[in-house]
């Protein structure tokens, strides 16, 4: 599934401009700690969490993810985005819990194959 | 003659105040300006600022701890070797050293515990330099990433190797104990608590009550020039050296942490 159609489907708000809709989304990764998504997130994974200082636009772009959706009605920090601009990361909100966006995730089937 | 109550509060021992920065950057820190947190640049601006004693806490790392005391010397700018450990929480935590020896054995442990390679081109640059600013050597490590060890283990790495263990910035809302842990656990034998420049200590002692229990500091966390001594703390001692701050902290023999001060940044 295209970024721009989770985007659609969940009703994300998008908060960098210029970000990159068309890219696949191979996969998803819930984690709140920047060291773990580090070593585990996989290319393409789309990250949920909510954490928002700007290290996690480091991260997001270290491990080439598809992009980052901040939860729970959280709002990232304007360094955060001015950086997501700047590095082409795109960041996105949604006022659901992680738990309930991953599981609505996974059902509009964003998963990796078993 | 000395007054009595003098005489008992400081033991006839000359006391004075002295203002003091406790966790300052350098160049080895990836997320600092790079060729800005220099040896020579940080002690010029901190004389500058009038500042007597300093810390020099780099992410995971104290490799330009000694570099930066060199290039004090005969300034009176009084230079500790420091780090600030990441726990496997993400809590950070500045760890201040009695020397560079014990500062380079915790350094090791430390270094056992953090995985990843640095990526210059993400995270930036982490330069090990000599007193004199130039380059010897680029740490390679992942120095922004955070350790295996616990929050206990952290404290506990300090305190071995003769250490004071201070939470840094605890009114954050990015690795400070408060927003990765909740609480200040039991047992975790924290010789003081960071407050940023961002707030001031009534604030913090109404926010976090756990922190009553424990002495305050503030510093400025400087990873630019123009940030060092914007927090600082003034504390009585004898003199600004490692172990007169140490008895600062636990309130000792007349020492005393005796106020948090702030500055406006440094055009």
């Amino acid at each position: 599934m295209k970024l721009g159609e989770l985007v659609e489907e969940l009703k994300l708000d998008v908060r960098t401009a210029g970000a990159e809709m068309d890219r696949t989304v191979e996969g998803g990764y819930v984690s709140d700690l920047l060291s773990d998504v580090i070593a585990n997130a996989k290319e393409g994974d789309v990250w949920l969490t909510l954490q928002l200082h700007q290290n996690i636009v480091a991260v997001a772009f270290l491990n080439n993810l598809a992009g980052i959706v901040i939860v729970g009605g959280r709002e990232p920090d304007p360094d955060t985005l001015k950086k997501a601009e700047e590095q082409g990361v795109p960041i996105m909100v949604s006022s659901w819990p992680a738990y309930e966006l991953a599981g609505r995730l996974y059902e509009k089937g964003v998963r990796r194959r078993e | 003659m000395v007054p009595l109550k003098k005489q008992k509060r400081g033991q006839g021992v000359n006391l004075k105040t002295y203002r003091i920065d406790l966790h300052i950057h350098t160049v080895l820190s990836p997320c600092t300006e790079i060729a800005d947190m220099t040896p020579r640049a940080i002690v010029k601006v901190a004389l500058e600022r009038g500042l007597d004693m300093i810390a020099v806490c780099d992410h995971n790392s104290a490799r330009n701890t000694a570099a930066t005391r060199r290039a004090a010397a005969g300034s009176g700018l009084v230079v500790l070797a420091g780090m600030e450990i990441a726990s496997s929480e993400e809590v950070h935590f500045v760890g201040l050293f009695p020397s560079d020896e014990e500062a380079a054995t915790a350094q090791e442990e430390v270094y056992a515990h953090l995985f990843g390679e640095n990526d210059e081109d993400v995270f930036g640059c982490q330069a090990v330099v000599n007193e004199d600013d130039e380059v010897e050597d680029l740490d390679q490590r992942l120095l922004i990433s955070a350790t295996t060890l616990s929050a206990e283990r952290v404290v506990r790495l300090i305190h071995d190797r003769n250490g004071l263990a201070v939470a840094s910035h605890v009114d954050r809302q990015s690795y400070g104990i408060f927003s990765q842990l909740g609480f200040i656990p039991d047992g975790l034998k924290l010789d003081a608590l960071e407050i940023s420049s961002r707030t001031d200590s009534d604030t913090t002692l109404k926010k976090y009550r756990q922190c009553t229990g424990y002495p305050l500091i503030t510093s400025s966390d400087a990873h630019y020039l123009e940030d060092i001594g914007k927090a600082f703390t003034i504390a009585r001692m004898v003199q600004p050296s490692f172990e007169e701050l140490r008895k600062a902290l636990a309130g000792v023999e007349g020492r005393a942490i005796s106020e948090l001060g702030r500055m406006a940044r440094r055009e």
